[in-house]
């Protein structure tokens, strides 16, 4: 039997603005088994990135936490003091960010500021702190270990940033690491590099993983589990395999329909998915994917959808799947093997 | 007309020996002077409605190619023969008719629309430079693009930060197609689009083309997205042409091994493909432009590498029906 590390229940977070209150995520529950790579899909403004801080609990003002609960290790983190959250963020729970240009310090050497996390969580002394640090960048396959524990970060190249970014967050073997679009800024053959590790380091220790990502080759490539995201919500969840070849959802079909596929011939139109994300001052009452939604019924636009659960562990959230709903259509998703 | 004529009719832009050199001044006094090779010697055509894509990593020179065929950059060296006229040379103000003809559209919707004027001013300040058109005229014009590129006339009177990333880019679009151009250089268009929104625009880039007749240099790193939108693909390592061939002869028989490495580390949106799928991971990174290595420059990261690699640099040349290769590996 699997563990639950990470039980995120009915996560509702806001941003209050002069605006009024951005609902940026609206309920969203999920959970994540020890050692197991879950990747979380979406586009800007799905609400993705927020959930990820939410669990870091490092919003900022004026976001906050409004309700829900975030269970780990079978402890509240939304109940936690400041105090109680340093002890556990990068020693328990770490987070690679998207842009590893800005979120290095540029005036500590990377060995510094490798040996702050370990220093501070594991109390080691200045020498072995070195000594762990030289190791982290070993394993994250820096060359030379010994003289670029002492550069700078403009002295390394994006991917070696990257890596470095990598070494930080497993100085302290998280049990949780969460990856924030970790490829995103990348070139793909550096892409390619930082996925092999990371995959690697989810079998060697045994990490669990969130990796959120707007790529879909990405969690096809690295996540047992997909979860997609839309309008601060989660449309659909289930094994990768359940999401690609049998998506219930009509916004995870529009997804795979729209990135273009190296199998078919060429000059195959793309389906875009017309129109554009909602807008979270003002939530729309139903599905938020209504008003893009090539399926759209008069139920979807008044009442919101329950989850109808396909099979266990593959839940979407679409009126589709009711069973007074007309039979439509619908596209299956990719064909097995074919991409 | 002879066969040569046609053939050269044929073709709306050739690049021949193309080089942009970045100086940096080093040393005390700045006068120990290096050079940024960031594009070295690099000759392509292509032909009138035709999509060529220019792929490879960041710091390849794709970009540079690409501002330097437009003279944003003044060549170091070579010739760019732009419908029949030499324009490598020419002085600035010699080069403007030919501006009318090639219009860029650039990457970052955000950084590329002057946010103090107006969606129309936007779209119609090229039409004043050109002096095509002025009053009614002008405004009728304006309309007409805005609704070629899917806005409506409403949205002439406001600014760009009223608009989504997509919505820029289609600004971006219509401002490159006021002056009715016959080539367009598309600098990374819809890299900084959601996935959704990318279709939208990329679906629009290819019906302009086949309604105005347009030719493009599509350039991006996202390589399945340019095997979709692209005739021919050329691969770029480091200020150089290494591979150049149809998009689906490329996919299908990649020969250089950069290319190959390139194509291997595309994810690919199918678990169970991506998963078995075997991958060339390169190692380390792109070495340093100003000092390119000797002989073929992806040598370094090259697992095929034979000692002539570092002696000879090999010449792009015609391998079959017009697939042409820069590896030492085809003279074997």
């Amino acid at each position: 039997m699997s563990q639950k590390l990470l039980e995120v229940k009915d996560l509702k977070t806001s941003f209050y603005i002069h605006l009024g209150e951005v609902q940026a995520v609206r309920g969203v529950s999920f959970s994540v088994d020890k050692g197991e790579a879950i990747g979380i899909v979406g586009e800007s403004g799905s609400g993705k990135s927020v959930t990820s801080m939410s669990i870091m609990r490092l919003l900022q003002y004026p976001g906050r936490i409004k309700d829900g609960e975030i269970i780990f290790k079978g402890e509240d983190i939304v109940k936690k003091s400041d105090k109680e959250m340093m002890a556990i963020r990068g020693n328990e729970i770490a987070m690679i960010f998207q842009d590893p240009m800005t979120s290095l310090n540029p005036v500590f050497t990377i060995g510094d500021q490798i040996m702050e996390a370990i220093r501070r969580h594991q109390g080691l002394n200045k020498k072995d702190a070195k000594e762990k640090a030289i190791e982290m960048l070993r394993l994250v396959g820096i060359p030379s270990p010994e003289s670029r524990v002492d550069n700078y970060p403009h002295e390394f190249s994006g991917g070696m940033r990257q890596r470095a970014m990598i070494a930080i967050a497993l100085s302290c073997q998280p049990d949780l690491l969460i990856a924030d679009e970790p490829t995103t800024a990348l070139d793909v053959t550096i892409q390619a590099q930082i996925l092999e590790l990371m995959k690697d380091l989810k079998d060697k220790v045994n990490t669990s993983i969130i990796l959120i990502t707007h790529d879909l080759g990405v969690v096809a490539d690295v996540c047992s589990r997909i979860v997609v995201m839309y309008g601060g919500l989660i449309m659909e969840e289930g094994t990768s395999e359940e999401i690609f070849y049998d998506p219930k959802h009509p916004y995870t079909m529009g997804l795979l329909k729209s990135i273009p596929r190296l199998d078919l011939g060429q000059k195959q139109r793309l389906v875009p998915i017309e129109g554009t994300p909602p807008d979270l001052i003002k939530p729309p009452v139903g599905c938020p994917f209504v008003s893009r939604c090539p399926y759209a019924m008069k139920i979807c636009k008044e009442y919101r959808p329950p989850y109808f659960e396909v099979s266990k562990g593959h839940r979407s959230m679409c009126w589709l799947l009711h069973e007074k709903a007309p039979k439509v259509e619908v596209e299956t998703g990719v064909k097995r093997g074919t991409a | 007309m002879s066969e040569e004529n046609m053939r050269k009719s044929d073709i709306l832009i050739e690049v021949k020996n193309l080089k942009k050199y970045f100086p940096i001044n080093k040393g005390l006094l700045g006068n120990d002077v290096q050079y940024v090779k960031a594009v070295d010697d690099v000759s392509f055509y292509i032909r009138r409605g035709e999509t060529l894509g220019l792929v490879g990593e960041s710091g390849c020179g794709k970009s540079t190619t690409g501002r330097t065929i437009i003279r944003l950059y003044d060549l170091t060296d070579g010739e760019i023969i732009f419908d029949g006229a030499e324009i490598g040379k020419m002085r600035q103000s010699e080069v403007k008719p030919f501006r009318k003809k090639m219009q860029m559209i650039f990457q970052d919707p955000y950084a590329s629309l002057n946010s103090r004027m107006t969606v129309a001013d936007i779209i119609g300040e090229p039409l004043d430079i050109h002096g095509l058109a002025t009053g009614k005229e002008r405004q009728e014009i304006i309309y007409n693009l805005l609704n070629k590129v899917g806005l409506g006339k409403d949205h002439a009177s406001r600014y760009p930060h009223e608009f989504s990333g997509g919505q820029r880019q289609r600004i971006g679009i219509a401002r490159a197609l006021a002056v009715e151009p016959d080539f367009i250089i598309c600098d990374e268009p819809i890299s900084a689009l959601d996935v959704s929104i990318q279709a939208q625009v990329v679906n629009m880039l290819e019906d302009l083309q086949s309604e105005m007749g347009l030719t493009y240099l599509f350039i991006a790193h996202d390589l399945s997205m340019v095997k979709h939108i692209s005739d021919r693909i050329g691969v770029m390592y480091l200020g150089k042409l290494v591979e150049v061939a149809e998009s689906k002869e490329l996919y299908e028989k990649p020969t250089h091994p950069y290319t190959q490495a390139l194509l291997s580390a595309i994810p690919i949106p199918d678990p169970e493909v991506t998963r078995s799928k075997q991958r060339v991971i390169l190692e380390g990174d792109v070495p340093s432009p100003i000092n390119p290595p000797s002989g073929c420059r992806f040598r370094t990261r090259c697992k095929y590498a034979m000692p002539i690699c570092s002696e000879a640099e090999p010449e792009l040349k015609d391998i079959g029906g017009g697939h042409m290769c820069a590896c030492h590996l085809n003279d074997r």
